[in-house]
């Protein structure tokens, strides 16, 4: 018993990370249509100017708000300055499909080149913020650490900051519509491409603190976040790529999920595991866990 | 022009507008004219142009040429989002409201011009004295329009007739001087077209109107005057009574063979 209450709990923390990807993932899927494969690019550059300054002045918290303003410059950036040229000039017909996953990829071995030569190739890590060492619960040490704690609750806080902007402000009001119509929104004198490149800044942010969050355990390398894109992705596809509340609970569905493969069956199968919960949701609900069937269109 | 007009000062003039798809000439030459605290209606048949006008007034279509005045004086062609700003609004032939939100939510977004915080106070939720303000407008702007008592349902759960007259309260809530409406009596009943007749009779006291409408019991009793398009082109104007009797507009409704035929029953 003491064991699945281990995995559940070691399962919400790996949840937590997931959660922000996918949500990095949806905000700009949302926005723009487009996922974003440079978003683990993205978070992974955020991480490494964090890693930069919590090594400098030893403070994790001092990296994990830098990780977030590069993460949210950098986004905005790469909408403001990428992005919209893109769809200016591939705007119909299959180059508007093709062109925007083709130009993410391309980003993401632009910025990791970028970041091999700056930073170059070897494994570094980040100041832990908190105890790696597991709880004691009586006679026997549990794998969940305080670091595991700061984890989840970090990764809640930002859920409650972003249900606040995204529910209760004009902004969040103006994202949303956005989102869901941009033609109508413009008519309401929502400037559309402005509350986009914010989207895109909110995804850089959330995905710099996944970055921080998933180092803190962990080491730090150009390609070290691949794997996090990778479920990220299934958790927001889980979710319905649409929803925001979907992405969460897909992340948490798939990090308690595969710590139980990674407990129970081992190691060799976390990867079968994820994409066979992705092939599955895709077969049987492939509007994601979130949907209700269609919505009648007013 | 209805001498009632005939001393009002023109709020929005368009002069010469055409727009073309490709090549596929969907509006030349067409001039408009709409007086403070009129209803203008536009009519044709399906395709001439109608909401194409609107879309090029909105800058969802680029103009080919032609030039727009709004008091008098000559502006560039809008982007959408200017419009509000300008004092524009306008309501989609269907409908368009987001139906994942809910109606205030709907109705808040078109009051997003009034919205005063900035982009950072809005995004740490330090406005809520804004934001008080922008949803007390809106349920306002429901109340204007009867349904006040579903602001808190999401978009998608309301009668189509309700619908409309959220869309209508979105538009409203921007305090327009210039309100562009797109076939607003499209699929309501009876009782719900008298509610509109007598809200567009109400609205003229503040805000001039264009209404682009099939509805031709709606089209001759609101409005004061008329513009009939045909593959692009204005083919009469007037009064209501006028339009009526216009010869290019009986053709163009209804084909020149039922021309001939009226004709020769009178004859």
């Amino acid at each position: 018993m003491q064991k699945v209450f281990e995995t559940i709990l070691i399962g919400l923390s790996t949840g937590s990370i997931y959660a922000l990807m996918s949500l990095a993932l949806v905000l700009v899927w949302r926005s723009t249509r487009v996922v974003n494969f440079a978003q683990a690019g993205q978070a992974m550059f955020s991480t490494y100017i964090g890693f930069e300054i919590s090594s400098r002045s030893e403070v994790f918290w001092l990296g994990l708000l830098f990780a977030i303003v590069a993460g949210a410059l950098l986004g905005a950036g790469v909408d403001y300055f990428f992005m919209r040229v893109l769809f200016k000039h591939a705007n119909s017909g299959p180059a508007a499909v093709v062109a925007p996953v083709i130009a993410t990829l391309g980003l993401l071995g632009l910025i990791r080149s970028f970041v091999g030569l700056t930073w170059g190739g070897e494994f570094k890590s980040i100041e832990t913020p908190a105890s790696t060492n597991g709880f004691t619960i009586g006679d026997s040490t549990i794998p969940f650490s305080p670091l595991n704690v700061l984890i989840i609750v970090t990764t809640a806080l930002i859920l409650i900051a972003l249900a606040i902007l995204f529910q209760r402000t004009n902004l969040g009001l103006a994202l949303r519509a956005s989102a869901y119509a941009p033609e109508i929104a413009q008519l309401a004198g929502i400037r559309t491409a402005r509350t986009r490149t914010i989207g895109w800044a909110i995804a850089g942010g959330v995905g710099g603190v996944a970055g921080m969050l998933v180092t803190a355990n962990n080491f730090l390398s150009p390609y070290s976040l691949d794997l996090l894109l990778v479920f990220g992705f299934i958790a927001a596809v889980i979710g319905g790529l649409e929803s925001m509340v979907g992405a969460v609970i897909g992340a948490f569905v798939l990090g308690i999920g595969l710590t139980f493969i990674l407990n129970y069956v081992g190691t060799s199968l976390v990867f079968i595991g994820g994409f066979t919960v992705l092939i599955l949701v895709l077969i049987i609900k492939p509007d994601g866990i979130m949907s209700r069937g269609k919505a009648r269109r007013a | 022009m209805p001498d009632n007009l005939a001393d009002k000062k023109t709020v929005l003039s368009v002069n010469d507008l055409s727009v073309n798809f490709g090549g596929l000439k969907a509006l030349s030459g067409v001039n408009l004219e709409l007086k403070q605290g009129e209803v203008l209606g536009l009519i044709g048949p399906n395709g001439a142009g109608k909401t194409t006008v609107f879309n090029a007034l909105c800058g969802i279509v680029t103009p080919a040429g032609g030039s727009l005045s709004l008091k008098g004086k000559e502006i560039k062609w809008p982007k959408p989002y200017q419009l509000a700003k300008l004092g524009i609004a306008r309501t989609l032939q269907g409908v368009g409201l987001f139906p994942d939100l809910t109606v205030a939510d709907n109705v808040m977004i078109g009051a997003n011009r009034f919205a005063e915080a900035g982009l950072l106070r809005s995004s740490f939720g330090t406005n809520s004295k804004d934001e008080k303000r922008l949803r007390d407008r809106a349920q306002a702007a429901l109340e204007r329009v009867y349904v006040g008592g579903v602001s808190n349902r999401r978009a998608d759960t309301l009668s189509y007739p309700d619908t409309k007259r959220v869309s209508i309260a979105r538009a409203l809530v921007a305090e327009p001087e210039i309100l562009l409406l797109d076939e607003p009596a499209g699929g309501l009943g009876a009782q719900d077209i008298e509610w509109l007749n007598s809200l567009i009779n109400n609205l003229k006291a503040r805000t001039s109107i264009i209404i682009v409408e099939h509805h031709m019991d709606v089209v001759m009793s609101v409005c004061d005057r008329i513009y009939v398009l045909n593959f692009g082109q204005i083919i009469a104007s007037g009064t209501p009574q006028e339009v009526r009797n216009n010869d290019a507009v009986i053709e163009a409704y209804l084909g020149t063979h039922s021309k001939e035929k009226s004709a020769r029953k009178k004859a």
